[in-house]
């Protein structure tokens, strides 16, 4: 068991989790994810480490409700356990030094590029982060992120907050400037988004690395389910990845695996013990 | 009473009695029901007790057979327990999945005059026999202040751990996924090995006082040289498996509805999606499946789908029936429970809908040619014989390989080209004090070979650590 010592909402339908995860902490590098199961008929889910904290020995994970699992997992409470945390899994992210660095975060995709921003600065690179959402506040992780970045540009689809637009429209703007030449860019986040930043930074032939999101069981490569076709290579994306050239992964593909089970998740989010009520859709957000 | 050997000759084979075919295609209970006691001792008459009985020859663990055999035959049960377990630490598993007609059966001196003696449901009586009615007595040797560290707690690393906990070592397993047990577990469905057998081998483990540690991943969570520098085991034994799917590399495979194996068995074992939504893991629910393969995993997944509903269950297989290397009982089963065979048919092309699911797969005949490197003949494709077989999920059961997970952080672990650990006559790798075995040193391979894997690891292994200091 696996103790929460903190468990806030970010967002509506987002939560923060700090888990008690020594063993995760040894190894863990940026780019590292956990599979988490909640209890003991659980899924296996996977999550990204978006923080550590050595002295208290905890992992921060940020999680999205979007089905039974992870809304299962969202209604936990401080002082309330999660049954398993394995790992660190997956490929760390290439930390290195580039020189300007682009990170770009949508929605919960801004819990992986926190570790990154870290990393990437210690490294003494110039680190932007473009975050989005849908409005204000969907926007997570603004003053994390600035406490590494040397700048962060919030980005909202309503004009709430930011600039007024997808982060796509941020990213162009920031390789348009000259006087900040950008290196490279790692994305995170939904699909189509992760595919319209590769198109944005493919005719500018800039190093992009995407974080992807396949479905997955065990994470250690035993089942094939997280297969990911990377240029004309079949890649697990629980071992060979999760993070890979932008301009070679085939985004469309992927996004049409993710619908696999949509009738039986339907299924499992109308299958909840009685009297349950979502509390995502009460929790009051902090502003 | 002794019998005679002409006596003998007589007694015919007993039937295992098994669930009727039509119900058991339908839930996930065990086929075999095992043989009832008198008709146990009655098979064990059937033994003539050979002088240098061949059937030991056979089986890959040397278990005694004739001398289990003669002590079940004269209703000595305890004694025909002890004689198993002496050889075979895991005899209600084996009994169950070993390859017998291939095996101890397979040298029967019978086989052939009549039937083979069924040494295979003997052993599985006589374990389950113990497992009801013996309470295990738990010596705790004097312990030795050694420690190790087993990666995997498959037939190989449980076996390896029981060894040298009775040695007098503290043993702790290391277990990546939540269960333990290895394709126990997540691969062999209930129908066939029910989990309460393997979990009481683990609780037995537990007795004799082994941790086990599950949702570690050694290579990630551990290294190997943490677990000797910092962890302060004295020996490590890998058992890690060779869990890695292979695909055939045709067009379609990323379609929805393709699955390897691994994960198809991995979702209704493991995580139970055969109970869905009470268990939350899904699986895609198919009115027709086509599974390719021939060995074990391609009839366990087919008879698998098959109990989820699939009407047909088809597998496809390149070669013919002769040249299946599943176990025959299985084969048999299968087709019993309404699985459909085409033989001397390979996959092609996995065809799919508009909006990305599999509805059928285009095949092609093969014809027999001369015989390859494994002696069976090789299978030549026929131009022009293609044909589809209408399905919604398509299942790949054509083999595993080593899983870089582990060996790629520890690159002083010396591996074949394969990525398969390489080891010597002692099963030692080339890291002194780390040993390795089971399929991720000699590739896919079975359960029996993995246990002796296991036990012979764990004799050396006790060797090295008296020797160490
Ligand atoms: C490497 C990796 C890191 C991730 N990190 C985070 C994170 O930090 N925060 C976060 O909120 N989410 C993260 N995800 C996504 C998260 O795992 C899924 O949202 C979660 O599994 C959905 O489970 P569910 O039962 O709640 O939803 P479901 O109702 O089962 O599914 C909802 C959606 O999630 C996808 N999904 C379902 N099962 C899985 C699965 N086992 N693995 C991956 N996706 C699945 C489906 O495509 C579906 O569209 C990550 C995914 C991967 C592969
Ligand atoms: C579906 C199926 C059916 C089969 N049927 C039969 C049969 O009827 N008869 C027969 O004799 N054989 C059968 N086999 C083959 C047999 O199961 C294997 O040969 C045998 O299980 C190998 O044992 P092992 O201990 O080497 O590895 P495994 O049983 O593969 O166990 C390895 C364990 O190590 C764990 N692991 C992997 N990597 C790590 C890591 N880095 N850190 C920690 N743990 C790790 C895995 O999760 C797994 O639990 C079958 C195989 C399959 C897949
Ligand atoms: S372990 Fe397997 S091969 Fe050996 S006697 Fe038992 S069933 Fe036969
Ligand atoms: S060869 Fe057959 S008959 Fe002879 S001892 Fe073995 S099992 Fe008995
Ligand atoms: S999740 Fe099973 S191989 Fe990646």
């Amino acid at each position: 068991m696996f103790l929460i010592l903190d468990a806030q909402w970010l967002a509506p339908g987002i939560r923060r989790l700090i888990v008690q995860a020594p063993h995760v902490l040894r190894h863990h590098q940026p780019g590292h994810f956990v599979i988490v199961r909640v209890a003991p008929e659980s899924e296996r889910i996977p999550l990204t480490v978006a923080d550590t904290d050595h002295d208290k020995q905890t992992i921060t994970l940020i999680v999205q409700v979007v089905g039974a699992t992870t809304e299962q997992l969202c209604n936990l409470e401080t002082g309330q356990s999660v049954l398993d945390v394995a790992g660190p899994l997956g490929k760390p992210t290439e930390i290195k030094k580039f020189g300007h660095v682009v990170l770009v975060g949508g929605g919960v995709g801004t819990a992986v590029i926190l570790p990154q921003a870290k990393a990437l600065k210690n490294l003494g690179n110039r680190v932007s982060a473009v975050i989005g959402g849908r409005s204000k506040d969907y926007v997570i992780l603004e003053q994390d992120l600035s406490q590494h970045c040397d700048a962060v540009y919030p980005c909202t689809d309503d004009g709430s907050y930011g600039y007024h637009g997808f982060v796509t429209g941020q990213l162009n703007e920031l390789i348009a400037d000259k006087a900040q030449p950008v290196d490279a860019v790692i994305a995170a986040g939904p699909v189509p988004m992760m595919k319209a930043v590769a198109e944005v930074t493919r005719p500018h032939g800039i190093h992009t690395i995407v974080s992807l999101n396949p479905i997955m069981v065990d994470g250690t490569g035993m089942c094939g389910g997280c297969r990911v076709m990377v240029g004309d290579k079949m890649l697990f994306a629980c071992v060979d990845g999760p993070e890979f050239d932008a301009h070679q992964v085939d985004f469309d593909e992927l996004r049409d695996r993710l619908t696999a089970y949509r009738t039986q998740e339907k299924r499992a989010w109308d299958h909840k013990p009685s009297g349950h009520v979502c509390k995502c859709k009460v929790a009051e957000v902090p502003s | 009473m002794t019998l005679k050997a002409s006596e003998r000759m007589k007694i015919p084979r007993q039937h295992m009695p098994e669930q009727d075919p039509g119900q058991r295609a339908t839930n996930f209970g065990e086929v075999n029901f095992g043989l009832a006691c008198e008709a146990a001792r009655t098979e064990a008459d059937r033994c003539l007790g050979c002088k240098g009985a061949k059937c030991i020859g056979g089986c890959p663990v040397g278990v005694d057979i004739p001398g289990f055999l003669g002590a079940l035959s004269e209703g000595n049960l305890d004694k025909a327990a002890d004689i198993l377990f002496d050889a075979n630490v895991l005899p209600g598993i084996t009994g169950r999945v070993c390859p017998q007609e291939t095996q101890c059966e397979a040298l029967c001196i019978r086989t052939g005059k009549s039937e083979p003696v069924a040494v295979g449901y003997l052993e599985r009586f006589v374990a389950d026999w113990a497992r009801e009615h013996r309470t295990t007595k738990v010596q705790h040797p004097p312990a030795t202040g050694k420690r190790v560290a087993v990666v995997g707690s498959g037939p190989a690393g449980l076996t390896c751990a029981g060894e040298l906990a009775k040695k007098g070592h503290q043993v702790t397993i290391y277990e990546a996924l939540h269960k333990p047990g290895g394709v126990l577990v997540y691969g062999i469905p209930e129908f066939r090995l029910p989990k309460k057998i393997v979990d009481s081998e683990v609780e037995k483990l537990k007795q004799l006082g082994v941790r086990i540690e599950c949702n570690i991943i050694i290579g990630q969570t551990y290294t190997i040289s943490d677990l000797l520098n910092e962890q302060g085991f004295d020996a490590v034994f890998i058992a890690n498996g060779a869990g890695l799917p292979v695909f055939l590399g045709i067009p379609g495979e990323n379609l929805k509805g393709v699955y390897s194996a691994n994960e198809y068995l991995t979702r209704v074992n493991l995580m139970g999606a055969y109970r869905f939504p009470e268990s939350p893991t899904p699986v895609i629910d198919a009115p027709q499946v086509v599974v390719v393969g021939g060995g074990n995993t391609a009839m366990d997944a087919v008879r698998t789908a098959r109990r989820l509903g699939a009407s047909p269950a088809t597998l496809i297989y390149r070669r013919s029936r002769q040249e299946m290397p599943a176990r025959v009982e299985e084969v048999k089963h299968a087709e019993e429970e309404g699985v459909t065979y085409h033989f001397l048919v390979n996959p092609v092309e996995i065809l799919g809908t508009d909006d990305g699911w599999v509805r059928a797969v285009r095949c092609q005949n093969r014809e027999l040619g001369e015989p390859d490197d494994s002696g069976r003949r090789r299978p030549i494709a026929v131009p022009g014989s293609e044909f589809e077989v209408p399905c919604q999920v398509f299942i790949e059961a054509i083999g595993t390989r080593a899983n870089p997970l582990l060996t790629q952080t520890t690159p002083e672990l010396k591996v074949n080209k394969w990525g398969y650990i390489e080891v010597d006559d002692k099963n030692m790798t080339s890291v002194p004090g780390v040993f390795a075995g089971g399929d991720i040193v000699r590739g896919a391979a079975t359960v029996i070979l993995a246990m002796g894997d296991g036990k012979k690891t764990a004799a050396a292994m006790h060797d090295y650590l008296l020797n160490q200091d």
